[in-house]
Protein backbone atom coordinates (compact mmCIF):
# COMPACT_ATOMS: atom_id res chain seq x y z
CA UNK A 1 0.00 0.00 0.00
CA UNK A 2 2.70 2.28 -0.98
CA UNK A 3 1.24 4.16 -3.69
CA UNK A 4 -2.27 3.69 -2.92
CA UNK A 5 -3.09 2.27 -5.98
CA UNK A 6 -4.26 -0.69 -5.22
CA UNK A 7 -7.68 -1.96 -6.16
CA UNK A 8 -9.83 -4.55 -3.70
CA UNK A 9 -11.37 -7.17 -6.65
CA UNK A 10 -15.22 -7.27 -5.87
CA UNK A 11 -17.26 -10.33 -7.54
CA UNK A 12 -20.20 -8.99 -8.54
CA UNK A 13 -22.87 -10.53 -10.77
CA UNK A 14 -22.13 -9.28 -14.82
CA UNK A 15 -25.21 -7.62 -15.99
CA UNK A 16 -26.96 -9.38 -18.91
CA UNK A 17 -25.26 -7.27 -21.75
CA UNK A 18 -21.61 -8.51 -20.16
CA UNK A 19 -23.41 -12.25 -20.16
CA UNK A 20 -24.48 -11.74 -23.82
CA UNK A 21 -20.34 -11.96 -24.73
CA UNK A 22 -21.51 -10.36 -28.57
CA UNK A 23 -21.12 -6.90 -27.63
CA UNK A 24 -17.83 -7.11 -26.33
CA UNK A 25 -17.01 -9.07 -29.09
CA UNK A 26 -17.74 -7.32 -31.68
CA UNK A 27 -16.72 -3.69 -29.90
CA UNK A 28 -12.87 -5.41 -30.10
CA UNK A 29 -13.06 -6.43 -33.18
CA UNK A 30 -13.89 -2.87 -34.50
CA UNK A 31 -11.07 -2.17 -32.44
CA UNK A 32 -8.61 -4.40 -34.61
CA UNK A 33 -10.38 -3.55 -37.81
CA UNK A 34 -9.63 -0.03 -37.29
CA UNK A 35 -6.39 -0.64 -37.12
CA UNK A 36 -6.27 -1.98 -40.36
CA UNK A 37 -6.21 1.52 -42.22
CA UNK A 38 -4.01 3.26 -39.74
CA UNK A 39 -0.25 4.12 -40.26
CA UNK A 40 1.61 0.89 -39.42
CA UNK A 41 4.32 0.95 -36.50
CA UNK A 42 6.74 -1.10 -37.97
CA UNK A 43 9.24 -0.47 -40.90
CA UNK A 44 10.16 -3.19 -43.29
CA UNK A 45 13.80 -3.91 -42.00
CA UNK A 46 16.22 -4.24 -43.91
CA UNK A 47 14.84 -2.29 -46.75
CA UNK A 48 14.14 0.50 -44.45
CA UNK A 49 15.96 1.91 -42.06
CA UNK A 50 14.64 3.93 -38.80
CA UNK A 51 16.66 7.03 -38.68
CA UNK A 52 19.62 6.57 -35.81
CA UNK A 53 20.90 8.60 -33.27
CA UNK A 54 24.07 10.34 -34.24
CA UNK A 55 25.65 8.85 -30.79
CA UNK A 56 23.96 5.25 -31.41
CA UNK A 57 26.13 2.60 -29.85
CA UNK A 58 26.29 -0.03 -32.54
CA UNK A 59 29.20 -2.01 -33.99
CA UNK A 60 33.20 -1.15 -32.82
CA UNK A 61 34.92 0.55 -35.37
CA UNK A 62 39.14 0.83 -34.13
CA UNK A 63 40.45 3.91 -36.00
CA UNK A 64 43.27 4.48 -37.96
CA UNK A 65 44.75 8.07 -37.74
CA UNK A 66 44.86 10.88 -40.75
CA UNK A 67 48.16 9.08 -42.10
CA UNK A 68 46.71 5.56 -41.66
CA UNK A 69 48.72 3.97 -38.79
CA UNK A 70 46.32 1.96 -36.12
CA UNK A 71 45.46 4.38 -33.11
CA UNK A 72 45.15 1.90 -30.91
CA UNK A 73 47.91 1.01 -28.60
CA UNK A 74 46.21 -1.75 -26.26
CA UNK A 75 46.67 -0.03 -23.31
CA UNK A 76 43.85 -2.25 -22.03
CA UNK A 77 41.70 0.90 -20.54
CA UNK A 78 38.98 -0.11 -22.75
CA UNK A 79 39.06 -3.94 -21.05
CA UNK A 80 39.09 -2.82 -17.66
CA UNK A 81 36.26 -0.44 -18.04
CA UNK A 82 33.95 -2.80 -20.06
CA UNK A 83 31.20 -4.57 -17.80
CA UNK A 84 31.07 -7.22 -19.21
CA UNK A 85 34.34 -8.28 -19.87
CA UNK A 86 33.79 -8.88 -23.43
CA UNK A 87 37.50 -7.40 -24.49
CA UNK A 88 40.62 -9.14 -24.30
CA UNK A 89 43.71 -8.23 -26.22
CA UNK A 90 47.44 -9.34 -26.50
CA UNK A 91 50.47 -6.25 -27.00
CA UNK A 92 53.23 -6.06 -29.17
CA UNK A 93 55.89 -4.12 -29.48
CA UNK A 94 56.37 -1.97 -32.70
CA UNK A 95 59.42 -2.71 -34.64
CA UNK A 96 61.61 -0.20 -36.77
CA UNK A 97 60.19 0.95 -39.73
CA UNK A 98 56.19 -0.14 -38.52
CA UNK A 99 55.47 3.52 -37.44
CA UNK A 100 53.25 4.12 -40.73
CA UNK A 101 51.73 1.23 -39.39
CA UNK A 102 51.39 2.23 -35.28
CA UNK A 103 51.09 4.62 -33.87
CA UNK A 104 52.72 4.53 -30.83
CA UNK A 105 55.71 1.79 -29.71
CA UNK A 106 53.54 -0.57 -28.60
CA UNK A 107 50.16 -2.03 -30.30
CA UNK A 108 47.29 -4.30 -29.91
CA UNK A 109 48.44 -7.50 -32.10
CA UNK A 110 45.33 -9.11 -31.46
CA UNK A 111 41.98 -7.57 -29.79
CA UNK A 112 38.57 -9.21 -29.83
CA UNK A 113 35.94 -8.08 -29.12
CA UNK A 114 33.14 -10.58 -27.82
CA UNK A 115 29.89 -9.85 -29.79
CA UNK A 116 27.75 -11.84 -27.51
CA UNK A 117 28.99 -10.51 -24.30
CA UNK A 118 29.10 -6.69 -25.12
CA UNK A 119 25.97 -4.84 -24.07
CA UNK A 120 27.19 -1.59 -26.32
CA UNK A 121 27.41 0.50 -23.11
CA UNK A 122 30.13 2.82 -24.86
CA UNK A 123 32.13 2.73 -21.58
CA UNK A 124 34.95 1.32 -23.88
CA UNK A 125 35.20 4.85 -25.92
CA UNK A 126 34.73 6.93 -23.00
CA UNK A 127 37.90 5.13 -21.28
CA UNK A 128 40.04 5.02 -24.47
CA UNK A 129 42.97 7.75 -24.18
CA UNK A 130 44.05 7.17 -27.54
CA UNK A 131 40.85 8.08 -29.31
CA UNK A 132 41.15 4.63 -31.10
CA UNK A 133 37.78 2.81 -30.41
CA UNK A 134 34.66 3.91 -31.11
CA UNK A 135 30.92 2.96 -31.42
CA UNK A 136 29.25 3.18 -34.61
CA UNK A 137 25.87 3.15 -35.97
CA UNK A 138 25.96 0.12 -37.46
CA UNK A 139 24.21 -2.95 -36.45
CA UNK A 140 26.10 -6.35 -35.49
CA UNK A 141 24.60 -8.89 -38.16
CA UNK A 142 23.24 -12.08 -37.15
CA UNK A 143 24.63 -15.39 -37.87
CA UNK A 144 24.46 -19.22 -37.01
CA UNK A 145 28.07 -19.94 -34.78
CA UNK A 146 28.57 -18.57 -32.01
CA UNK A 147 32.10 -17.91 -33.04
CA UNK A 148 31.72 -15.89 -35.59
CA UNK A 149 30.60 -13.22 -33.07
CA UNK A 150 33.86 -12.57 -31.55
CA UNK A 151 35.35 -9.74 -33.58
CA UNK A 152 39.06 -9.71 -34.22
CA UNK A 153 40.90 -6.79 -35.63
CA UNK A 154 39.76 -7.85 -39.23
CA UNK A 155 36.77 -6.86 -38.48
CA UNK A 156 37.15 -4.35 -36.09
CA UNK A 157 39.66 -1.71 -37.76
CA UNK A 158 38.33 0.34 -40.23
CA UNK A 159 40.50 0.45 -43.49
CA UNK A 160 42.43 3.22 -44.89
CA UNK A 161 39.60 3.78 -48.32
CA UNK A 162 36.65 2.74 -46.10
CA UNK A 163 37.41 4.92 -43.13
CA UNK A 164 33.86 5.30 -40.73
CA UNK A 165 33.04 8.80 -39.90
CA UNK A 166 32.84 9.78 -36.32
CA UNK A 167 33.21 13.28 -35.93
CA UNK A 168 29.49 13.74 -35.21
CA UNK A 169 30.17 11.15 -31.63
CA UNK A 170 32.83 14.14 -31.03
CA UNK A 171 32.46 17.47 -29.45
CA UNK A 172 32.97 20.69 -31.48
CA UNK A 173 35.57 21.38 -28.75
CA UNK A 174 37.40 18.02 -29.15
CA UNK A 175 37.55 18.87 -33.32
CA UNK A 176 39.05 21.76 -32.56
CA UNK A 177 41.19 20.51 -30.28
CA UNK A 178 42.41 18.11 -32.50
CA UNK A 179 43.39 20.38 -35.13
CA UNK A 180 45.75 21.59 -33.16
CA UNK A 181 49.15 20.45 -33.85
CA UNK A 182 51.20 21.22 -31.20
CA UNK A 183 49.70 18.58 -28.99
CA UNK A 184 51.60 15.13 -29.71
CA UNK A 185 48.75 12.98 -29.33
CA UNK A 186 47.29 15.19 -33.15
CA UNK A 187 50.42 14.30 -34.55
CA UNK A 188 50.91 11.32 -37.20
CA UNK A 189 54.26 9.83 -38.57
CA UNK A 190 53.89 12.15 -41.53
CA UNK A 191 54.12 14.98 -39.06
CA UNK A 192 57.19 13.94 -37.44
CA UNK A 193 58.60 13.04 -40.78
CA UNK A 194 57.97 15.98 -42.62
CA UNK A 195 58.64 18.58 -39.74
CA UNK A 196 61.18 16.81 -37.22
CA UNK A 197 60.90 18.18 -34.25
CA UNK A 198 64.66 19.95 -32.82
CA UNK A 199 67.08 17.41 -31.32
CA UNK A 200 67.72 18.13 -27.93
CA UNK B 1 65.14 12.30 21.89
CA UNK B 2 63.42 15.30 19.59
CA UNK B 3 60.06 15.82 20.17
CA UNK B 4 58.06 17.69 17.26
CA UNK B 5 55.05 18.26 15.57
CA UNK B 6 54.07 17.45 12.37
CA UNK B 7 50.78 18.87 11.40
CA UNK B 8 50.08 19.23 14.69
CA UNK B 9 50.58 15.82 15.27
CA UNK B 10 53.27 15.15 18.21
CA UNK B 11 56.33 12.85 17.67
CA UNK B 12 59.35 12.08 19.19
CA UNK B 13 62.20 9.79 17.60
CA UNK B 14 65.83 10.17 18.07
CA UNK B 15 68.46 13.34 17.21
CA UNK B 16 69.54 12.95 13.54
CA UNK B 17 66.44 11.60 12.36
CA UNK B 18 65.20 13.52 9.38
CA UNK B 19 61.50 15.21 9.28
CA UNK B 20 60.74 12.75 6.36
CA UNK B 21 61.26 9.91 8.28
CA UNK B 22 59.49 10.82 11.75
CA UNK B 23 56.59 11.35 9.29
CA UNK B 24 56.70 7.77 8.35
CA UNK B 25 55.86 6.87 11.97
CA UNK B 26 53.24 8.88 11.89
CA UNK B 27 51.88 7.13 8.89
CA UNK B 28 48.87 8.19 6.82
CA UNK B 29 48.51 11.61 4.63
CA UNK B 30 50.76 13.52 6.73
CA UNK B 31 53.82 11.51 5.21
CA UNK B 32 55.31 13.90 2.28
CA UNK B 33 55.83 11.82 -0.88
CA UNK B 34 59.12 10.97 -2.06
CA UNK B 35 60.23 10.68 -5.38
CA UNK B 36 63.95 10.24 -4.54
CA UNK B 37 64.32 9.36 -1.18
CA UNK B 38 64.81 5.68 -0.38
CA UNK B 39 65.22 4.62 3.00
CA UNK B 40 67.21 1.49 1.94
CA UNK B 41 70.30 3.25 0.03
CA UNK B 42 72.37 5.36 1.43
CA UNK B 43 72.90 9.05 0.38
CA UNK B 44 69.54 9.18 -1.65
CA UNK B 45 67.49 11.68 -1.25
CA UNK B 46 67.64 15.83 -2.05
CA UNK B 47 67.18 15.72 -5.93
CA UNK B 48 63.55 15.96 -6.68
CA UNK B 49 61.61 18.18 -4.11
CA UNK B 50 58.28 16.36 -3.94
CA UNK B 51 59.00 16.36 0.00
CA UNK B 52 59.00 19.82 0.57
CA UNK B 53 57.39 20.52 3.65
CA UNK B 54 56.66 23.93 6.08
CA UNK B 55 58.80 24.55 8.59
CA UNK B 56 56.93 26.99 10.68
CA UNK B 57 59.08 26.97 14.02
CA UNK B 58 63.02 25.92 13.54
CA UNK B 59 63.19 24.61 16.64
CA UNK B 60 62.32 25.18 20.47
CA UNK B 61 65.79 27.46 21.04
CA UNK B 62 65.37 29.19 17.93
CA UNK B 63 61.32 29.72 17.00
CA UNK B 64 61.77 31.60 13.68
CA UNK B 65 60.36 29.87 10.92
CA UNK B 66 62.85 28.61 7.71
CA UNK B 67 61.95 30.91 5.11
CA UNK B 68 61.79 28.70 2.34
CA UNK B 69 60.08 24.78 1.75
CA UNK B 70 62.80 22.63 3.18
CA UNK B 71 63.39 19.00 1.44
CA UNK B 72 61.90 16.62 4.47
CA UNK B 73 64.12 13.61 3.33
CA UNK B 74 67.59 15.81 3.91
CA UNK B 75 66.35 17.65 6.98
CA UNK B 76 67.38 16.66 10.24
CA UNK B 77 64.35 17.09 13.40
CA UNK B 78 65.27 19.74 15.59
CA UNK B 79 63.77 19.93 19.29
CA UNK B 80 60.18 21.78 19.47
CA UNK B 81 60.12 21.80 15.91
CA UNK B 82 56.78 22.73 14.23
CA UNK B 83 56.28 21.19 10.53
CA UNK B 84 53.10 22.04 8.39
CA UNK B 85 52.87 19.34 5.56
CA UNK B 86 48.95 19.36 4.70
CA UNK B 87 47.70 21.30 7.32
CA UNK B 88 49.77 24.35 4.77
CA UNK B 89 47.74 24.87 1.84
CA UNK B 90 50.76 27.21 0.26
CA UNK B 91 53.27 24.13 0.89
CA UNK B 92 50.37 22.03 -1.43
CA UNK B 93 50.75 24.61 -3.76
CA UNK B 94 54.54 24.49 -3.89
CA UNK B 95 54.65 20.62 -4.39
CA UNK B 96 51.97 20.82 -7.18
CA UNK B 97 54.15 23.24 -8.98
CA UNK B 98 57.27 20.90 -7.94
CA UNK B 99 55.11 17.78 -9.78
CA UNK B 100 54.19 20.19 -12.58
CA UNK B 101 58.39 20.55 -13.03
CA UNK B 102 58.53 16.87 -12.67
CA UNK B 103 56.31 16.67 -15.67
CA UNK B 104 57.66 19.28 -17.92
CA UNK B 105 59.92 16.31 -19.62
CA UNK B 106 58.23 13.63 -18.64
CA UNK B 107 55.77 11.97 -21.99
CA UNK B 108 52.23 11.59 -21.01
CA UNK B 109 52.53 7.84 -22.46
CA UNK B 110 50.83 5.96 -19.44
CA UNK B 111 48.88 3.76 -22.10
CA UNK B 112 52.04 2.49 -23.54
CA UNK B 113 54.06 2.43 -20.23
CA UNK B 114 54.72 -0.86 -18.50
CA UNK B 115 54.78 1.15 -14.85
CA UNK B 116 51.40 2.62 -15.57
CA UNK B 117 49.03 1.51 -12.31
CA UNK B 118 52.01 1.77 -10.16
CA UNK B 119 53.93 4.15 -10.91
CA UNK B 120 54.74 7.18 -8.17
CA UNK B 121 54.93 9.86 -10.30
CA UNK B 122 51.32 8.87 -11.84
CA UNK B 123 50.16 8.71 -7.85
CA UNK B 124 51.87 12.06 -7.33
CA UNK B 125 50.48 14.14 -10.62
CA UNK B 126 46.44 12.68 -9.63
CA UNK B 127 47.07 13.39 -6.09
CA UNK B 128 48.29 16.99 -6.72
CA UNK B 129 45.41 17.71 -9.54
CA UNK B 130 48.05 17.87 -12.51
CA UNK B 131 46.95 15.44 -14.65
CA UNK B 132 46.88 17.63 -17.31
CA UNK B 133 49.85 19.92 -19.05
CA UNK B 134 50.03 23.52 -19.31
CA UNK B 135 53.88 22.46 -21.44
CA UNK B 136 53.72 22.71 -25.06
CA UNK B 137 57.30 22.65 -25.87
CA UNK B 138 59.20 19.40 -27.13
CA UNK B 139 59.64 17.39 -24.17
CA UNK B 140 63.39 16.27 -24.81
CA UNK B 141 62.85 12.72 -26.58
CA UNK B 142 65.58 9.76 -26.84
CA UNK B 143 65.44 5.97 -28.32
CA UNK B 144 65.19 3.26 -25.51
CA UNK B 145 68.31 1.50 -24.40
CA UNK B 146 68.54 -2.32 -23.85
CA UNK B 147 70.99 -2.03 -20.59
CA UNK B 148 71.56 -6.17 -21.19
CA UNK B 149 68.97 -7.97 -22.10
CA UNK B 150 67.02 -7.94 -19.25
CA UNK B 151 66.33 -4.24 -18.52
CA UNK B 152 65.21 -1.41 -20.82
CA UNK B 153 66.18 2.21 -20.10
CA UNK B 154 63.30 4.74 -21.56
CA UNK B 155 65.39 7.97 -20.65
CA UNK B 156 62.40 10.01 -21.82
CA UNK B 157 60.40 8.87 -18.68
CA UNK B 158 63.69 9.26 -16.18
CA UNK B 159 62.91 12.24 -13.65
CA UNK B 160 66.46 12.18 -12.20
CA UNK B 161 65.75 10.47 -9.35
CA UNK B 162 69.52 9.18 -8.65
CA UNK B 163 67.87 5.94 -6.87
CA UNK B 164 69.08 3.29 -9.73
CA UNK B 165 72.50 5.28 -9.47
CA UNK B 166 72.69 4.57 -6.15
CA UNK B 167 71.60 0.98 -6.53
CA UNK B 168 74.46 0.37 -8.79
CA UNK B 169 77.13 1.82 -6.27
CA UNK B 170 75.89 0.63 -3.05
CA UNK B 171 74.38 -3.06 -4.16
CA UNK B 172 76.03 -3.81 -7.27
CA UNK B 173 79.99 -4.70 -7.70
CA UNK B 174 82.01 -3.02 -10.44
CA UNK B 175 80.14 -0.25 -11.12
CA UNK B 176 78.93 1.09 -15.07
CA UNK B 177 76.06 2.80 -14.30
CA UNK B 178 75.85 6.20 -13.91
CA UNK B 179 74.38 10.00 -15.00
CA UNK B 180 76.34 11.94 -17.85
CA UNK B 181 75.93 15.68 -19.10
CA UNK B 182 74.44 18.43 -16.64
CA UNK B 183 71.44 19.81 -16.05
CA UNK B 184 68.65 19.60 -18.43
CA UNK B 185 70.84 17.27 -20.69
CA UNK B 186 71.46 15.12 -18.05
CA UNK B 187 70.90 11.25 -18.11
CA UNK B 188 71.25 7.46 -17.06
CA UNK B 189 73.79 5.63 -19.07
CA UNK B 190 76.13 3.22 -18.56
CA UNK B 191 79.30 3.02 -19.34
CA UNK B 192 79.39 3.20 -23.54
CA UNK B 193 75.95 0.83 -22.90
CA UNK B 194 77.85 -1.96 -21.09
CA UNK B 195 75.41 -4.09 -20.34
CA UNK B 196 74.78 -4.27 -16.80
CA UNK B 197 75.82 -8.11 -15.78
CA UNK B 198 75.89 -8.11 -11.89
CA UNK B 199 73.62 -10.48 -9.96
CA UNK B 200 71.70 -7.83 -8.28
CA UNK B 201 71.80 -5.04 -11.28
CA UNK B 202 67.29 -6.10 -11.72
CA UNK B 203 67.28 -4.42 -7.99
CA UNK B 204 67.01 -1.16 -10.44
CA UNK B 205 63.89 -1.71 -12.04
CA UNK B 206 62.53 -2.23 -8.50
CA UNK B 207 63.36 1.11 -7.45
CA UNK B 208 63.18 3.28 -10.61
CA UNK B 209 59.95 5.50 -9.20
CA UNK B 210 58.56 6.10 -13.02
CA UNK B 211 58.88 3.61 -16.06
CA UNK B 212 62.22 4.96 -17.53
CA UNK B 213 63.86 1.04 -15.95
CA UNK B 214 61.80 -1.42 -16.66
CA UNK B 215 61.40 -5.25 -17.13
CA UNK B 216 62.21 -6.76 -20.68
CA UNK B 217 61.24 -10.32 -19.76
CA UNK B 218 57.35 -8.32 -18.77
CA UNK B 219 57.73 -5.80 -21.62
CA UNK B 220 53.97 -5.25 -23.05
CA UNK B 221 53.25 -8.60 -21.47
CA UNK B 222 49.93 -7.23 -19.89
CA UNK B 223 48.91 -4.34 -17.91
CA UNK B 224 49.94 -4.77 -14.06
CA UNK B 225 46.21 -4.19 -13.00
CA UNK B 226 45.51 -7.79 -14.89
CA UNK B 227 48.12 -9.55 -12.99
CA UNK B 228 47.56 -10.52 -9.53
CA UNK B 229 50.29 -10.23 -6.91
CA UNK B 230 51.35 -13.51 -4.64
CA UNK B 231 53.97 -13.55 -1.98
CA UNK B 232 56.51 -16.29 -2.93
CA UNK B 233 59.69 -17.87 -2.08
CA UNK B 234 62.25 -20.39 -3.10
CA UNK B 235 66.10 -20.88 -1.98
CA UNK B 236 68.31 -19.06 -3.59
CA UNK B 237 71.88 -19.42 -3.06
CA UNK B 238 72.54 -15.54 -3.80
CA UNK B 239 69.18 -13.92 -2.16
CA UNK B 240 66.91 -14.02 -0.17
CA UNK B 241 64.55 -15.38 -2.23
CA UNK B 242 61.56 -13.91 -1.49
CA UNK B 243 59.49 -11.85 -4.22
CA UNK B 244 56.13 -11.19 -5.47
CA UNK B 245 54.90 -13.09 -8.38
CA UNK B 246 52.85 -11.11 -11.00
CA UNK B 247 50.12 -13.86 -12.35
CA UNK B 248 48.31 -14.37 -15.02
CA UNK B 249 46.27 -17.37 -14.22
CA UNK B 250 49.09 -19.98 -13.69
CA UNK B 251 51.59 -18.18 -15.63
CA UNK B 252 54.11 -16.02 -13.93
CA UNK B 253 54.41 -12.75 -16.03
CA UNK B 254 57.04 -11.21 -13.46
CA UNK B 255 59.10 -11.15 -10.36
CA UNK B 256 59.77 -8.54 -8.13
CA UNK B 257 61.03 -8.01 -4.60
CA UNK B 258 57.85 -7.55 -1.82
CA UNK B 259 57.54 -3.44 -1.83
CA UNK B 260 56.26 -2.08 1.17
CA UNK B 261 53.61 0.70 2.26
CA UNK B 262 56.53 3.07 1.10
CA UNK B 263 56.84 1.41 -2.10
CA UNK B 264 60.15 0.63 -0.83
CA UNK B 265 61.49 -2.90 -1.19
CA UNK B 266 60.82 -4.22 2.30
CA UNK B 267 63.39 -5.93 5.11
CA UNK B 268 63.75 -9.01 5.89
CA UNK B 269 63.83 -10.01 9.65
CA UNK B 270 67.09 -9.48 10.28
CA UNK B 271 66.94 -5.92 9.32
CA UNK B 272 68.86 -6.19 5.85
CA UNK B 273 66.63 -5.12 2.97
CA UNK B 274 65.33 -8.41 0.58
CA UNK B 275 66.90 -7.47 -2.40
CA UNK B 276 66.35 -9.99 -4.88
CA UNK B 277 68.83 -11.59 -7.79
CA UNK B 278 69.02 -11.63 -11.27
CA UNK B 279 67.79 -15.21 -11.38
CA UNK B 280 64.75 -14.68 -9.19
CA UNK B 281 63.23 -11.96 -11.25
CA UNK B 282 63.97 -13.02 -14.97
CA UNK B 283 64.85 -16.57 -14.85
CA UNK B 284 62.11 -18.19 -12.46
CA UNK B 285 59.22 -17.79 -14.42
CA UNK B 286 57.47 -20.71 -13.48
CA UNK B 287 54.66 -21.17 -10.86
CA UNK B 288 56.79 -24.68 -10.20
CA UNK B 289 60.10 -22.71 -9.03
CA UNK B 290 58.39 -21.07 -6.28
CA UNK B 291 56.38 -21.58 -3.29
CA UNK B 292 53.77 -19.78 -2.65
CA UNK B 293 52.46 -18.41 0.63
CA UNK B 294 49.45 -16.41 -0.67
CA UNK B 295 47.90 -12.98 -1.85
CA UNK B 296 49.97 -9.89 -1.09
CA UNK B 297 49.02 -7.23 0.92
CA UNK B 298 47.93 -4.27 -1.68
CA UNK B 299 46.10 -1.47 -0.74
CA UNK B 300 42.43 -1.34 -1.74
CA UNK B 301 42.42 1.38 -3.85
CA UNK B 302 45.05 0.52 -5.88
CA UNK B 303 44.20 -0.26 -9.34
CA UNK B 304 45.96 -3.59 -9.36
CA UNK B 305 43.36 -4.48 -6.82
CA UNK B 306 40.60 -3.75 -9.42
CA UNK B 307 38.25 -7.09 -10.18
CA UNK B 308 40.47 -9.32 -7.93
CA UNK B 309 37.61 -9.82 -5.69
CA UNK B 310 39.56 -12.58 -3.76
CA UNK B 311 42.26 -10.49 -2.35
CA UNK B 312 40.45 -11.02 1.13
CA UNK B 313 43.74 -10.49 2.43
CA UNK B 314 44.33 -6.50 1.58
CA UNK B 315 40.53 -5.18 2.65
CA UNK B 316 40.49 -7.21 6.05
CA UNK B 317 44.08 -5.55 6.75
CA UNK B 318 42.40 -2.13 5.92
CA UNK B 319 39.58 -2.52 7.54
CA UNK B 320 41.30 -3.28 10.50
CA UNK B 321 43.10 -0.59 10.27
CA UNK B 322 40.32 1.58 9.60
CA UNK B 323 38.81 0.28 13.27
CA UNK B 324 42.25 1.14 14.75
CA UNK B 325 42.76 -2.46 15.41
CA UNK B 326 46.67 -2.57 14.40
CA UNK B 327 48.93 0.30 13.50
CA UNK B 328 49.49 1.08 9.82
CA UNK B 329 51.58 -1.63 7.73
CA UNK B 330 51.74 -4.15 10.24
CA UNK B 331 51.10 -7.94 9.05
CA UNK B 332 47.57 -8.65 10.28
CA UNK B 333 47.12 -12.52 10.85
CA UNK B 334 43.77 -13.11 8.57
CA UNK B 335 42.86 -17.07 9.38
CA UNK B 336 43.82 -19.57 7.38
CA UNK B 337 41.20 -19.31 4.67
CA UNK B 338 43.01 -15.76 3.06
CA UNK B 339 46.33 -17.33 2.76
CA UNK B 340 45.43 -21.30 1.22
CA UNK B 341 47.25 -20.80 -2.03
CA UNK B 342 44.21 -22.57 -3.09
CA UNK B 343 41.95 -20.03 -2.29
CA UNK B 344 43.75 -17.50 -4.85
CA UNK B 345 42.60 -18.50 -8.14
CA UNK B 346 38.58 -18.98 -7.17
CA UNK B 347 36.80 -16.72 -9.53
Amino acid sequence: MLTNRSKQVVKKEMTIMEKAYLPAIFSGMLITFKHIFMKKATIRYPEQVREFAPVYRGQHVLKLDEAGAERCTACGLCAVACPAEAITMVAEERKKGEENLYREEKYASTYEINMLRCIFCGLCEEACPKEAIFLTDRIVPSTFERDEFIYGKDKLVETIDQKVDVTKRQTPEVLEFKKDKKHKHNRTFLDRVLKPSSKH
Amino acid sequence: MVKLTIDDIPVEVPKGTTILQAARLIGGDVTPPAMCYYSKLKTSGGYCRTCIVKVEQGSEKDPRPIPKPVASCRTEVAEGMVVRNITSPENLEARAGVVELLLVNHPLDCPVCDQAGECHLQDLAYENGKEETRYEFERREFEPIDIGDKIKLHMNRCIMCFRCVKVADQITDGRCHGVINRGDAAEISTYIEKAIDNDFSGNVIDVCPVGALTDRTFRFKSRVWYTKPVDAHRDCSKCCGKVRLWNQGEEVLRVTARKDQWGEVMDNEDGSTAWICNDCRFDKKHIKDWTVEGPSEINRHSVISANHYDTLRNIKADTLRMLGGKPHGEKVDLGIGALDPNNQHKQ
